[in-house]
């Protein structure tokens, strides 16, 4: 298996590198439930660089950072260097010279974790550049799926919501074809991408065909600040037509579930009932966020310390 | 002063607009083409320089009508006697700049100072291209006839397409009154949006906002039928599309004073360059497709468009390092455009008259020109090249302010070896 020098996106992972990924984390998680601490980044210093702000996340990265033993610096480029001009790859020299171990990076251009990555010597990992992608959320998600159903080879999962400003529906989408899983993606035809049958996955405009079938049912947040009258009339005919809400929710078989990468709006792309309902995973996604963090960034900073510590948990 | 000859023995002419195509010697006297004959006729004692062109191509000095020279105002991309310098190291005897500098060149004084300082400062001949509107906003007329009255040989908002539509029905009414031509950046602003590449497949998998080719399709339908309604002469700049092209053919056949330009990286490049969030490979129109590519270079080779232009658009690394979202578009052009292009004489989809057309005749006639001509009396803007020298563009020999070219480190063949402006030789190839 190529070793993980960076985590840019899913697209260039392969499917060998995710089920390495899946299957560290499942064997962090009894420790990491136990509240123990995993020290394989002992004395490192990872910086969560964020020109965009996101609380989840970045508190995330931090605990996966400190439970693998390493010092987190939290870099909010938006409110420093890039309001005095600075360039993106000014900050990021900056912030080498600070000789860290890895960069976790989020910003609201495409693309900018690549551009990072080729002019800097630091390993860097993509915590969400713009629509593009949100790696680290495809791989929580997959790894949430799987906790609850087993593999996903096989499973039906639908993606419902703002697909077109996704960039977790782009991970997952990745994550997802790459581990055999038959996706579907569903939304108001513009909150599609432009062309959605080049995605590679079924989609449909309106979502009561989906539900039926599905194992997954993934909602997505509406970005109330991204709304655009020209894209939906309201936020309340959004919530009418595509909202997941309880009458929706009868449509699931009785096994399936529901993941939202939240922050959720209660009550437009999903109701309180269903948020809150048997389906819900939710706050397992929380949870296993962090554990996939922690994968993520030992396979990144410490690969040698990971194969040993993976050699000594099989053995004991 | 007394007249000084210089001869240019031993190569080929090409010059379309005397349908000529053969080995001829040519001798300048005092800045203006003296003689063309049979090689050997014209005794080397009649030059004081001899220009040995062996196994070359001597062709009229090559016209851009599209460069951004950045002066005034945006002197640090490039000035005019910075650009003018690439301009001739890249086989250009004369180029036509674009309005967006710093101010505008919305008013006859701006027009004046390019004029001037050209004058003064430029390697090259130089034609200021005036705003349509005030300030390129769209909103109201800029003073056309002032400026042609100081030299503007063309009209246009180029990068600021005109979106009102009785504007430009006014634009172009008006313009007719001086004789110049409007040159439309045809792009419907809306449609384009925060687009910042081609939409499709990729932009949706690079996560970056599309630019849908029908925003270029629209604009030229447009164009195309408010010339229907004035018969003014319109020239789609830098045109990218399939659709585009069916446009300004359906257009042509119908008689309509219309032509088109298309840009050496529209003609040799794709979307897939993107790949990598290379800000070098951001323009405006964005790369198109592989079949948007073929058609285009297909319309180069039927004539169909008519005339190759750079859209030489320098950037300085403020511009271009940073997020791709926020990089600026275009890029340096003028020193890449003869083996960029040349490549497809080469590759026999353009033949060598074809392209010289393109690159002398249609631009001299679209901007009224008395060049683009090796014709006995006219000014000697000559270009003698190399078709077949095989070199590296690297960044040493960028004469340009900027670097921000997507061609650096690429193997080009075609070398311009030598360019005359006015019977002076304002650039010469380092011998190897």
């Amino acid at each position: 298996m190529e070793r993980l020098r960076n985590l840019l996106s899913a697209s260039e992972l392969s499917r060998e590198q995710i089920r390495f990924l899946l299957s560290t984390a499942v064997k962090m998680a009894p420790q990491v439930r136990d509240g123990d601490t995993i020290p394989l980044l002992q004395g490192k210093t990872i910086v969560n660089l964020f020109f965009e702000n996101s609380t989840r996340t970045r508190t995330s990265f931090e605990l996966a950072t400190r439970k693998l033993g390493a010092g987190t610096l939290n870099f909010a480029a938006s409110t420093s260097s890039t309001s005095k001009g600075e360039t993106l790859i000014d900050t990021a020299k900056n912030i080498e010279a600070m000789r860290p171990h890895a960069i976790v990076v989020r910003h609201a251009s495409a693309g900018s974790p690549q551009t990072l990555a080729g002019s800097i010597g630091v390993p860097v990992i993509n915590a969400g550049d713009g629509f593009h992608e949100h790696p680290t959320q495809g791989l929580l998600d997959v790894f949430t799926i799987e906790e609850k159903l087993g593999s996903v080879e096989g499973k039906r999962v639908v993606i419902l919501g703002d697909i077109a400003h996704s960039r977790v529906a782009r991970s997952n989408i990745h994550i997802l074809r790459k581990l055999g899983a038959s996706v579907a993606v569903c939304a108001p035809p513009t909150l599609l991408p432009p062309h959605p049958e080049t995605l590679g996955v079924d989609f449909a405009y309106r979502p009561e065909s989906l539900l039926g079938d599905a194992d997954v049912v993934m909602a997505l947040r509406i970005q109330l600040e991204r709304q655009n009258r020209m894209q939906i009339p309201s936020i309340a005919e959004y919530s009418k037509f595509w909202g997941l809400n309880q009458e929706r929710a009868k449509l699931l078989k009785k096994g399936a579930i529901i993941l939202h990468p939240g922050p959720i709006n209660r009550g437009v792309e999903l109701d309180p009932e269903v948020a809150d309902g048997p389906h819900s995973v939710i706050l397992d996604q929380v949870f296993n966020g962090v554990i996939i963090r922690m994968a993520v960034l030992a396979a990144i900073c410490a690969p040698d310390a990971l194969q040993s510590w993976l050699q000594k948990g099989s053995n004991s | 002063m007394s007249s000084f000859n210089i001869l240019i023995r031993g190569g080929k002419v090409i010059d379309p607009s005397q349908r000529i195509n053969g080995d001829f010697d040519v001798l300048i006297q005092d800045g203006k083409i003296f003689a063309i004959d049979q090689p050997g006729k014209i005794p080397a004692a009649a030059a004081q320089e001899i220009i040995e062109a062996k196994g070359a191509w001597i062709l009229p000095g090559l016209i851009d009508i599209h460069v951004h020279l950045r002066e005034p105002g945006l002197e640090y991309k490039e000035t005019i006697e910075t650009g003018t310098r690439a301009a001739v190291a890249g086989g250009f005897t004369s180029v036509a700049c674009m309005a967006n500098t710093q101010p505008v060149n919305d008013t006859p004084y701006v027009t004046a100072f390019i004029r001037e300082k050209a004058k003064a400062v430029a390697a090259c001949r130089v034609f200021p291209i005036g705003a349509v509107t005030k300030g390129l906003r769209g909103e109201e007329l800029a003073e056309i006839g002032a400026m042609v009255a100081e030299g503007a040989v063309a009209i246009s908002d180029d990068g600021m397409p005109v979106m009102n539509s009785y504007l430009m029905r006014k634009a172009m009414d008006y313009a007719k009154a001086f004789g110049v031509p409007i040159i439309s950046h045809a792009e419907d602003s809306n449609l384009v949006g925060k687009g910042v590449m081609n939409e499709g497949a990729l932009s949706n998998e690079l996560g970056l906002r599309g630019i849908p080719a029908a925003a270029e399709e629209i604009l030229v339908a447009r164009e195309i039928a408010l010339c229907r309604l004035t018969r003014a002469p319109v020239h789609i700049a830098h045109i990218s599309t399939e659709v585009g092209l069916e446009h300004v053919r359906r257009a042509k056949d119908a008689g309509l004073p219309v032509t088109a330009e298309a840009s050496p990286h529209h003609l040799r490049i794709t979307e897939e360059s993107v790949r990598g969030y290379d800000t070098n490979f951001k323009m405006a129109p964005p790369l198109r497709t592989e079949g948007d590519v073929e058609a285009l270079q297909k319309a180069v080779g039927e004539g169909l468009v008519d005339i190759i232009a750079t859209d030489h658009a320098p950037h300085g690394l403020t511009d271009k390092a940073v997020e791709f979202d926020q990089a600026s578009c275009g890029i340096i052009g003028l020193q890449t455009a003869v083996p960029l292009t040349l490549d497809l004489v080469h590759k026999g989809i353009v033949s060598v008259d074809r392209w010289v057309e393109a690159l002398t005749v249609k631009p001299a006639k679209l901007l009224n020109l008395p060049y683009g001509t090796l014709r006995v009396g006219q000014a000697a803007d000559v270009t003698i090249l190399d078709p077949l020298a095989e070199w590296v563009f690297s960044h040493d020999q960028i004469l340009s302010k900027s670097h921000n070219s997507p061609f650096l480190d690429w193997k080009l063949r075609g070398k311009v070896l030598a360019t005359i402006v006015a019977g002076k030789v304002l650039h010469r190839a380092a011998k190897e």
